[in-house]
């Protein structure tokens, strides 16, 4: 059985892997197709329904907001970028993180001392601040936004990625391959990277609602998605100021956020244990 | 600990170092200047504009003239508040968001440490079970959505507490925007409390303060509290980088005239030296506030100071 698929198997016997998972496949599954077959578009305003709240018979089941426009198709796109900037600063971060750990790890010594020296004076930097600065500086594009957040998140992984790679250097079986003259790319290969799969997976589902966290923080302030795209924390700061007469614009993507980052962090945390109680045993 | 003093501090100063000069890096990288306006005005007058602000030195330069200000605790004049300086606007929000980040950071240590200690004690009860429910929920949801809906329902609905800044006076307008940045802290905390608890209470110390016949109560008291929270002192440091964050919304959610509300409206108008002002102030603010917490750290668990 390949590393993944052993990894998958384990994944099926947790209650809340499975549940979470399940829901937030929901979630990106009715927001992809949700959009698609609903008669609304996002940018078009009904201006016989301002401000409706949520209804079936006027077809607007989320309601529409002060512009007249749909809610359901807006809260639906929202999850859209919620979940693109899951896998892209993901993506990011697990790139740079992967590779600046495993190298640390493996070459250890003086080189490994600067490089986490490094990592160790970027923690205590406020990073979220200098996001914040590029994109004031610069124009605000979607690119621009999603690799600024990954390029923040990879100082965890970097960390658990060496460390790892540090103990499994040590490990019986790399020395068993050493010593019958297996060649390092090879030993990485077969013996290192299969053992850093579990590892990844987890640290990365655990990055996930950071960075989601990141992007509607940036949007809630105005600072992320601009008009007429949205996002899930732009929706959330729409709904503040419209609150008091239509609380529907608030509650309905805050507690969809809510979910959806309350799922991210179940999943992270049950895969973790997963992983602990296979390596406590 | 003198050594360990001075080896902190040394080692505070690169990061510093490192910040200032890549957000003045960044600034600098900004296409267009901060006087590029729609009317163009005469060669000489931009010339003489750009020899005020120092505009026609090179970079290195420029740097140097900003690094001996920022020591000084100069920043220089704000673009968009005519008539200001940075360390003004500064001077004059800051006393705000101190108030509000040292309120929520008291509730956070004492309630999460307390809430933590319950679940520890009670370990596999519903109790444990709901606090650390509450916790999961703290942490995963941003102050950004818990702020609008404890608005919405104790302000906008029930009406017992008031929304806004303005317009209301004395502790209770405080009440909702400390409540929204402590409560992912109270979760953090109480979960980091909870776990090291656990694990201090199944060491063999506390096995024999047991055999002594100590009972729980006297056991947490004089001997697991102590180690206990060592974790949750080393949090503090991002605890404090978090409420700081936090205050950024909190503040533009309730309309308080915080540093967070000055960096928000310097952001949104492109105010380059209040925004790189207000950036190296917060870095200043973190790097400080987790030398405090590493001397801590360092008075109470000796082991630290020698590594």
């Amino acid at each position: 059985m390949s590393a993944v698929a052993r990894i998958w198997a384990r994944m099926r016997t947790s209650r809340t892997v499975v549940i979470s998972g399940a829901i937030l496949s929901a979630i990106a599954l009715v927001a992809v197709i949700g959009p698609w077959i609903s008669p609304n578009e996002y940018v078009a305003a009904d201006f016989g329904n301002i401000l409706r709240a949520p209804t079936l018979s006027a077809g607007h089941v989320f309601g529409t907001d002060d512009l007249g426009r749909d809610l359901f198709v807006r809260t639906m796109m929202g999850v859209q970028v919620t979940f693109a900037v899951a896998i892209v600063a993901s993506v990011v971060s697990l790139v740079i993180g992967v590779l600046y750990g495993a190298t640390a790890g493996f070459v250890g010594g003086r080189v490994d001392a600067v490089m986490m020296r490094l990592v160790d004076t970027l923690y205590a930097t406020p990073f979220i601040f200098f996001v914040i600065l590029l994109l004031v500086v610069f124009e605000r594009n979607f690119l621009l936004i999603f690799v600024a957040i990954g390029a923040i998140n990879w100082l965890d992984m970097a960390r658990i990625v060496r460390g790892q790679t540090l103990s499994l250097r040590e490990r019986e079986f790399v020395q068993a391959a050493q010593l019958i003259g297996v060649s390092t790319p090879r030993i990485i290969l077969r013996h290192i990277a299969p053992n850093l799969v579990g590892v990844v997976i987890v640290y990365v589902t655990l990055t996930i609602p950071q960075a989601i966290l990141i992007e509607s923080f940036l949007s809630f302030l105005g600072l992320g998605i601009q008009e007429p795209q949205t996002s899930l924390g732009k929706l959330v700061n729409d709904g503040t100021d419209q609150m008091e007469g239509a609380s529907w614009m608030l509650l309905i993507p805050a507690m969809l956020l809510a979910a959806i980052l309350l799922c991210f962090n179940f999943l992270g945390d049950g895969m973790r244990d997963l992983l602990d109680s296979r390596q406590s045993r | 600990m003198l050594r360990y003093t001075l080896r902190r501090l040394l080692g505070a100063i690169p990061t510093l170092f490192l910040v200032i000069v890549l957000a003045f890096l960044l600034v600098h990288a900004a296409p267009g200047g901060p006087f590029d306006d729609e009317r163009t005005l005469p060669a000489e007058i931009e010339a003489n504009i750009a020899a005020a602000y120092h505009l026609d030195e090179p970079l290195p330069m420029q740097f140097l003239r900003y690094l001996t200000g920022v020591m000084q605790g100069d920043f220089g004049p704000s673009y968009s508040y005519r008539d200001y300086t940075v360390s003004e606007l500064i001077g004059r929000s800051f006393p705000v968001s101190v108030q509000l980040g040292i309120l929520a950071m008291l509730l956070a240590a004492v309630s999460g440490v307390s809430l933590g200690v319950v679940a520890a004690l009670n370990r596999h009860s519903a109790l444990d079970k709901i606090v650390m429910g509450f916790a999961m929920t703290g942490i995963s949801i941003p102050v950004f959505v818990i702020a609008p809906v404890l608005v919405l329902f104790l302000a906008v609905k029930l009406q017992w507490l008031p929304a806004s800044w303005t317009g209301s006076e004395g502790a209770l307008r405080l009440l909702l925007p400390v409540l929204s940045l402590a409560l992912p802290q109270i979760a953090y905390i109480a979960r980091l409390t909870r776990a090291s608890l656990i694990e201090v209470l199944s060491s063999d110390f506390i096995r024999t303060a047991r055999g002594q016949g100590l009972g729980t109560a006297a056991i947490v008291r004089y001997h697991a509290l102590k180690p206990a929270m060592l974790p949750v002192l080393s949090y503090l440091g991002p605890a404090v980088a978090a409420v700081l964050t936090g205050s950024v919304v909190v503040e533009e959610i309730f309309g308080i005239p915080g540093l967070g509300q000055l960096f928000v409206r310097g952001s949104l108008n492109r105010d380059y030296t209040l925004v790189l002002g207000v950036v190296i102030f917060y870095a200043m603010l973190i790097v400080l506030l987790n030398l405090i917490v590493d001397l801590l750290y360092g008075a109470i668990d000796p082991r630290i100071r020698r590594r």
